[in-house]
This record gives structure tokens, sequence and C-alpha cells, in this order.
């Protein structure tokens, strides 16, 4: 036995041995089989009904469960809004429900973090700080921001404010406020919009993301794909290719902002070929010959054309096939509709539907009345809340140049800047997350330094996390609450969202917080809230609703048909106003221009809505993030649309890293040659940049918010802005 | 007894309605215990059986189109029964196609990761599971036991939710049928598109909507006879199930690999 031999039949024994191959193959097999993967546990299947609130559009959806666990969200079948379909949010609220962002207890803030405390201790620690406010006479500082003012929950909250001594109860806006406004100035009364979109054949939307959120999502997607059915056309007035835009059969590049006087240039072109309803003009309008004279001589297809970049021809087209179709509709409110707009925007295009005569018309916008089955006696006041209540709202909504908006939350940092009126020392947020919604976060933030927040968030989110007191909310998959009105629809509708599955954690009804402090408070505030609990108060408020709420999830009005009926304008001549106050000025188209000045940021942007990416106070569920295309996020680095001419001329290579500048901040961003945006804009998506506690969502991108301005509307207060000067520079 | 059938379910997705929402996607996940990672953003390595593509027409602003294609598994039948790209190369049977319903299946015990079928699929509809998945704390509880949870080391792919058609089957059984009613069997996305973009049923049951509209020509491997619709690199001939229907030319044109010069049909 030589060592060579040795050596070489080692060498062939170690080469042919299968081991190496079979000790590859068992580690494979076994860092296969960790403990971690799991093993979804079988069950008794069940499905139940309810309402998903996640945005205002309040579809019905069927829960699917595996013994008591929530497996799947699924539309339900045969509800008015969605009829079975669903949008990628709704499906998506199982892992709202199990999610790592939940606030599983209730938290007090000590020395700037987070101790757990008991429910006695928070519901006494809330009615011990309104207690002290009432008694330092400062009742009247105490505030509430609300997702919705629609439903029992917001009014209780109005309520316990209103017994305490406060009237500043704000809630979320959105175009649905710009609507109301709309309808109230030249219809008369309140009342909420609804659109006929199913029986209409040519629709034009004037920026509105019909097909990227707006209104009520899977309805607005189900009324596409009917116009498709019948050949109905569809117009879309945009200054990005958006989905919404991609989807139309005309798409009309319009300068930004100047959605209105394209819609005042397509009436005087109507006017002028005398395509308008004179029976409807005639019969129920007023204002029209002084309204007409304006939009006749100041909205020329040429001067149109100069202020929005549309060529006249098309002009000529767009108003034509409009003004010529059997039911024409025209939509207003841009992207979902988060940012309510310009009033003489809306009041400009729901001119054009009257001109063409479809207000509750088949076909075309009706006034939906408000929801009134909330009918509690008016609460006694002590001396406290008498005083508190005389202060009126710190936001001047309802009176003045306010007159018409029933609340302003947007004006917030200008009032605490301003120090004209108290700002709020307390804060109860429900449903609603400013500090990642409202443009401007950075003042909305300052503003919000000296106010003790109470926060039900049922997520940990920006304002919760700035919070003093959380008091968390259960989800909608957990709790009972009535459910009105759905965004845009065109009958009324009552929904119940019910708990399908437990609570999860040691959360409690918001409802039955308030309940529990104004009993804590006793006196007044106590007799004002009669009942035991929630469901109590929800059971009697919906009085002969609630059985049926409880069978099929949703009660609508079968016998709603406004059609053809004229005699509804609660305006005083009983007409529809043109002109509200007779006043020119009112006619005139005046673009809102963005913040900053053109020679240091030559560039605008503009945030864009995508159904991939919730802007709202929930912020994207991990299976949304998925979903996010890699030209919109890569990494955690946000890619903003820019054109290639734009690209170009600041030498901005594609993928390329950049500074994006504008007067309100400056954020890292990555560039994206899109071809679909207008030379000289840059397109950044909301929804991203969230600051949470949550790995799936946080430190992703930029929020759009930090970066924007708010630009207060002349017309009503609210927010306007729709873009900001701004520029790119290399990193 | 008399012999069933065999079915050949299959899709037409109307790309005229689809809006690109990514419904289809989510309801996808939600169905099939998909897992998803921190980072979602490289598309390499994200596991998602629906793909949602964007599409463009490429021509400056303001003449640009855009289109949206959502890409699930094709279910490839071939130019003959079950010469599907990736079933031809697997060596280990771990992807099969069923003559009974034109479904190629994926079972993830037998995979061992080779990949062969990823690299086959001219479609880019198999992900492999470079990761374990792994769900935090409390959000196992989402997951449906109708399918299993894959683990690292194996490919998966769109099934056409196959436990939903098991259970329709069963249910069929117990009330002493064979066949099954048109809307008894739909998958996940079919049902949660809310444009109504997606039909799904049999391409052999001219009763059904999917052969109204797709029109499958079987005597020429499934070509639609309906000028609008079209497949997904039909040259290639692998007889994909899922049919795609455009009004638009240069949609219809993306679908496959044209010369220059060529003038599509």
């Amino acid at each position: 036995m030589s060592f060579l031999s040795f050596a070489v039949g080692g060498a062939a024994g170690t080469a042919l041995t299968p081991m190496p191959l079979k000790l590859m193959d068992d580690s494979s097999i076994w860092t296969q089989m960790w403990p971690w993967i799991p093993v979804p546990q079988d069950g008794e299947v069940s499905y139940e009904n309810s309402v998903c609130t996640l945005c205002p559009g309040h579809c019905g959806i069927t829960v699917k469960k595996v013994e008591n666990r929530v497996v799947k969200i699924e539309g339900m079948k045969g509800h008015p809004v969605n009829d079975g379909g669903i949008c990628l949010l709704g499906l998506a609220g199982v892992q709202l429900l199990y999610g790592s962002r939940r606030v599983k207890t209730p938290l007090k803030k000590v020395n700037g973090k987070f101790v757990k405390i008991s429910w006695d201790e928070a519901v006494t620690e809330v009615a011990s700080t309104i207690e002290t406010m009432r008694e330092k006479g400062d009742a009247h500082k105490i505030g509430c921001l609300s997702g919705t003012n629609r439903g029992t929950v917001p009014e209780l909250l109005k309520r316990l404010l209103w017994v305490c001594g406060s009237l500043n109860f704000f809630h979320m806006p959105s175009v649905q406020d710009s609507y109301e406004i709309t309808l109230r100035m030249m219809q008369g009364g309140s009342a909420m919009a609804g659109f006929d979109l199913e029986n209409s054949d040519h629709v034009i939307s004037f920026g509105s993301g019909i097909l990227d959120g707006w209104g009520s999502p899977v309805r607005m997607f189900r009324a596409h794909s009917l116009w498709r059915e019948k050949g109905a056309r569809f117009i879309q007035v945009e200054s990005r290719l958006s989905n919404t835009a991609a989807k139309a059969d005309k798409w009309v590049p319009v300068n930004p902002g100047t959605e209105g006087a394209l819609a005042l240039g397509i009436a005087a072109v109507i006017i002028d070929e005398s395509l308008y309803k004179t029976d409807f003009v005639d019969n129920y309008s007023s204002g029209f010959d002084s309204w007409k004279r304006q939009v006749t001589n100041n909205y020329t297809p040429e001067i149109v054309s100069k202020i929005t970049g549309v060529d006249k021809s098309l002009i000529l087209l767009t108003a034509r096939d409009f003004g010529r179709a059997k039911n024409p509709l025209a939509l207003c409110g841009r992207g979902e509709g988060s940012i309510p707009g310009s009033i003489k925007d809306f009041k400009a295009v729901h001119a054009l539907n009257a001109l063409v005569g479809n207000i509750n018309q088949q076909g075309g916008v009706w006034a939906i009345p408000e929801p009134d089955y909330i009918n509690w006696p008016e609460p006694t006041l002590d001396e406290a809340a008498s005083a508190g209540v005389s202060k009126g709202r710190i936001d001047g909504a309802g009176k003045g140049k306010y007159r018409l908006a029933q609340s302003l939350f947007n004006r917030l940092p200008e009032i605490v800047n301003s120090k004209a009126s108290s700002p709020p020392d307390v804060l109860f947020v429900s449903g609603a997350n400013p500090l990642y919604t409202i443009p401007d976060t950075v003042a909305m933030n300052e503003a919000l330094n000296n106010v003790k927040i109470i926060s039900f968030s049922s997520y940990m989110d920006e304002t919760a996390d700035k919070a003093d007191l959380i008091l968390p909310n259960h989800v909608f998959l957990e709790r009972y609450e009535d459910v009105p009105a759905s965004a845009g629809l065109n009958q009324p509708i009552t929904g119940l969202s019910k708990p399908v599955v437990s609570p999860q954690f040691n959360t409690r009804h918001v409802g039955d917080v308030i309940i529990q402090v104004a009993k804590k408070l006793g006196g007044h505030i106590g007799d004002a809230f009669p009942w035991s609990d929630y469901k109590t108060c929800l059971e009697e408020t919906l009085g002969d609703k609630w059985e049926a709420l409880n069978q099929t999830g949703f009660v609508t009005e079968a016998d709603f048909n406004p059609t053809n009926d004229m005699s509804g304008f609660k305006t005083d001549s009983g007409r529809f106003e043109f002109l509200e106050n007779g006043s020119v000025a009112e006619v005139l188209f005046s673009s809102v221009k963005p913040e900053g000045d053109e020679a240091s940021y030559p560039l605008t942007l503009v945030p864009f809505d995508s159904m991939r990416l919730t802007g709202g106070y929930i912020g994207n569920p991990p299976y949304l993030m998925k979903t996010v295309e890699d030209t919109v996020l890569k990494g955690n680095d946000v890619l903003v649309e820019v054109n290639p001419k734009t690209a170009s001329k600041y030498k901005l290579a594609d993928g390329e890293k950049a500074f994006l500048m504008t007067p309100k901040g400056k954020a890292c961003v990555k560039i994206y040659h899109y071809e679909g945006i207008k030379p000289g804009l840059i397109g950044l998506a909301r929804g991203l940049g969230h600051n949470v506690n949550d790995r799936f969502l946080a430190g992703k991108g930029v929020n759009v918010n930090q970066l924007m301005g708010s630009k207060e509307d002349t017309g009503s207060g609210l927010d306007a802005a729709w873009g900001i000067r701004a520029k790119l520079v290399k990193a | 007894m008399e012999q069933v059938k065999d079915k050949k379910f299959g899709m037409v997705i109307d790309l005229d309605k689809c809006t690109g929402c990514g419904s289809c996607m989510v309801a996808c996940m939600s169905e099939n215990n998909v897992p998803f990672r921190e980072d979602e953003t490289d598309k390499l390595l994200s596991v998602a059986w629906m793909r949602v593509y964007k599409m463009t027409n490429r021509k400056p602003y303001p003449d640009t189109e855009v289109c949206y294609f959502p890409r699930p598994c094709m279910h490839c039948e071939g130019q003959h029964s079950g010469h599907s790209p990736c079933v031809s190369v697997c060596p280990a049977v771990a992807t099969d196609y069923s003559t009974a319903t034109g479904i190629v299946s994926q079972i993830y015990t037998r995979c061992f990761g080779c990949r062969y079928c990823m690299a086959a699929c001219p479609y880019h509809a198999r992900v492999f599971n470079w990761f374990d998945p792994v769900w935090p704390h409390g959000m196992e509880k989402s997951l449906s036991p109708d399918v299993s949870v894959r683990m690292r080391g194996v490919v998966e792919k769109c099934s056409f939710c196959y436990h939903r058609y098991q259970k329709a089957m069963e249910k069929a059984y117990v009330d002493g049928r064979k066949e099954l009613e048109e809307n008894e069997y739909q998958t996940s996305c079919t049902q949660a598109c809310p444009a109504g973009a997606i039909t799904f049923g049999d391409l052999n049951n001219t009763h059904h909507e999917v052969y109204k509209i797709a029109q499958p020509d079987h005597k020429h491997h499934g070509k639609s006879k309906n000028p609008k619709v079209f497949r997904l690199l039909e040259r290639l001939g692998t007889n994909p199930k899922v049919y795609y229907l455009s009004s638009r030319k240069w949609v219809r044109q993306l679908g496959d690999n044209y010369r220059p010069d060529e003038i599509m049909k």
C-alpha cells in the first residue's frame, strides 16, 4: 500500500460517493420544515354579511370565516353599491384586523413614552380632562376631529362636545363637502350629490379619478364597464394620463387647475349653438341670462383654449358631443376627492349639468336627502356648557365668508399662528389621521404641538403616535356601526357594519367610551346620554330599521325617485340658481395658483391618487404594498413621474436620484420618465411615506403632504390646492 | 355509467374594462395564502400568482395610451394535450396537465426547486420561494385551510383556484350531480374583479360565457375566432387558456412579437 494508491483511492472515493449530494438533499429538506411555517387550522366555514367602512364607498361585504377566524373578505352579492365586486383595500381588510399596526390596549403618554393603562383609568382620565377644562371656563377649547360627520358615532361625539360646552366638532373635508355647498348655493337646502351614472350615455369628468378611487370605487368600476357594454362615451379632462384617463374614450389633456375654465368654455359653445335644454332653463332656473352673458363673452373657445391649453377644435367637439347626448353628465372633484377643491369649479360643472337639463333627470345629478334617522332630544345645557357654546366655533365655519362650510379643520395652523381666536387645548380624534392626510403636515404638526390629543384610533398612526392618550376603538370587523350614505350613490342607503369576530385585543367601542365618559361626568352631561351602552343607543336610534339591517345589512328607500321632479329646489326663487346672488364675479373663472414663485420653482408638483395606495387615514396593508408598481416605489425610494422632455431639459436620467424641493419641504426621490404626464409637471403618488410602527409600510417613499401646502378657497374656506411649485435638483 | 365530459377551464380578460386597480392580485393573495415581505418592490422576488402589467403605446404626450394586462397562469395545453412548456421540462412531475380540467397543477411537496419550469414558462407566471414565508404574529389567523402554505425552495403559481373546483365538485357529488353549473366554480380574481372584466368557465362548453366571447377554434389549438380576442405569444404554440379582449389594435399587437414590416392578422 503506497501513499500514491491511498491518495488516488481517497480522491476517487470522495468523488464518487453520493454523500455530499445526499447531505445537500437532506439539508434542503430539513430547512424546509421549520416550525414557523404555519399549517392553517381547518374548521367549520361560515359567512357573514357586513359593510366595509374603509372608504366612503361603503360596499357590502361577505366575510368568510373558519371557526372564529376571518380568512377572506368578499363583495356581497345583491348589494346596491357593489353587487359582489370588491376593491383591493376591502379584500386586504383582514390584514388590518390581524395586523401588527393595531393599538392593543389603552395607552397613556408618560414622559414621552406610552404606558399601558386600564380602561377605567382611561375613561377617568378623559372625564377629568373635560372636567378641568370646564372648571377653567375653557369648555369651548375642547375640539373633536372625526373622519366623517354622518352616523351615530360622529353624532355622539358632537353631542358630548355640545353638552360639555363646545361647538368645535370638525370632520375631514372631501369633495362631498364641496358638492353639498354647491347644491346648497344652486339648488338650496342641504342634500348630498348622487349621480345616476348607470343611465348616462355621455360622461365628462373634470379631473375626477373615477377609476382611481373617486366616489364609491367599486360602483364606479361597474358603471364604467356598463358604459363599455352599452357604448356610452366617457371623456376625461386631466393633465396627467391617470388610470381614469387611460380608460376614457377621449383624454382631454388640460393645463392643471384650469378644468373649471374648460367647463365654462364648453357651456359657452353649448349656449352659442343652442344645444341647451330650453325647457329646464326657461321654466326651472333663474339668473340664466346674466350668467349666459358672462359665459359667452368671457369664455369663447379662443380664450378658453389659451387658458386651458386645449385645442379650439377639441373644445368645440367636446362641447357638441356633450350638448347632443341624450343623458349627458358632468363630474367634478380631483383625484379620489380627498381635497375639496375650488367651489367655482364645482359651480361651473354643475351649471353645465343644469344647462343640459340633467338635474334630477335620468342619467343626471340627483339631490339625495341627508339621512334623518338620528332624532335625539335636545340636551339641556348647564351654565358652563352654555357659556362655552356661546363662544361659537373657532374656525368660523357657518359664519361670514365661511358661511357655507360646516367645518374647516384645514384652517387650524392659521388660527394657531394668527392667535385671532383661541385654538383647542384638547382634541379628540376619531377615524382620522390629520398629521398624515392634511396637506402641509409640518404646519399641522406644529399647530397641534400644544394640544392634548385624545385618540380613538385602532391603529398606531402618525396622529395616534403624537397623542397623549389612546383609547383604541374596535376595527370595522369587530364593531356595530350604522353606515349612512355611500359617496355619490343616487339613492338613500343605510348600512350596518356588524361584528363578525369578537375583539382581538383589549379595545373598546368609541360609542361605549363616550357614553361611559358622559356618565362619569354626570349631571346634565350624563342625562344627555340615557343609553346603557352603544348597542342600545344604536338599536333605539335605528328603530324599526334595526331588524332589517341585521338581516340584510342595508336598507334603501325603494320608492326614491326624484326624476322629473323639479319642485324640489329650496332656493329663495324656488328655481335652480345659475347665479346665487346675481353677482357676476361668481361666474368668472379664477385659477387657484399653486404656492411658490415660478422663478425659483420652475416645475409644478401634482399629487395623484391610485387604487393601489390609500391616501386616507388607513395606511396600505401589506397586500396592497405588494401591488404597488416598481415605477412608483423601488426599495424605499419613491419615483416621481416626469415627462422625458422635462427630464432631458434638467438632464435627469430615468432612475436617477434627485432632490424634489417645494416651498414647503425637500425630499429625495428617483426620476421615472413617463410620457403620460404633461411637460413641466412632477407627479407624486399619495399614500407613501408613512412614519408608523409597521415595517411593511413605514419609511417607504415620501408623504406628498409634507411637500404640499394648502390654499384656502375664497368661496368656501376649504382647501383648494391641487399642486405646488417645485424644482428637481440632481442628488 | 356515462363518462363525464372533459373540461377545459379558461378565462377571458376584457382589457377594455380592466382598470388596472389590482383587486385581482389581492383577491388571489388573500385566497391562496400568498406570503408577503417587507420589501416587495423587486418584482423578480415578489411572490404573486396574478400580476398586472402596465403597457404603453410609447407615444409622446399627449398621444400616450396605457393598457393594463392582468396575467395569471395561462394553463397552456400545448400542441397536443399536456405539452405545456413547464410540464414537459419538470424532472419531478411536480407540475402536470390535467386532461379532465385543463388545469396545470403544481405539487409543492414534489418540487425540489430546480426552476426549469420557470425558465421554460414564456409568461413569467411562475415564482420561486427564495425565502421562508413568515406571517407576523397574529396574522397567521388570516390563513385559509383550503390552500397549503408553501415552503422556501419551491416554485408556485396560479392554480385557477383548483381548491374551489374541488369544493364545488364535492358539493355536486353530495347533491348527486356530476356536472357543475357555470357559476359554481369561479376563481377568486373573477369573483372579486370590481369591473367584471374577467370571465371564467369551460371553453369546451358552448353555453358558457367564456366560450361565447373567446370563440375558441379547437381544431386550431384554441385560436379565437373573435377578431378582438387574442392570446399572449400565441405563435409560440403554447396554446394558452387565458384569452384577452381589446378593441385597440396596438394592445392586440403587444400580445405577440411582430416584425416591423409585418401586418397583424
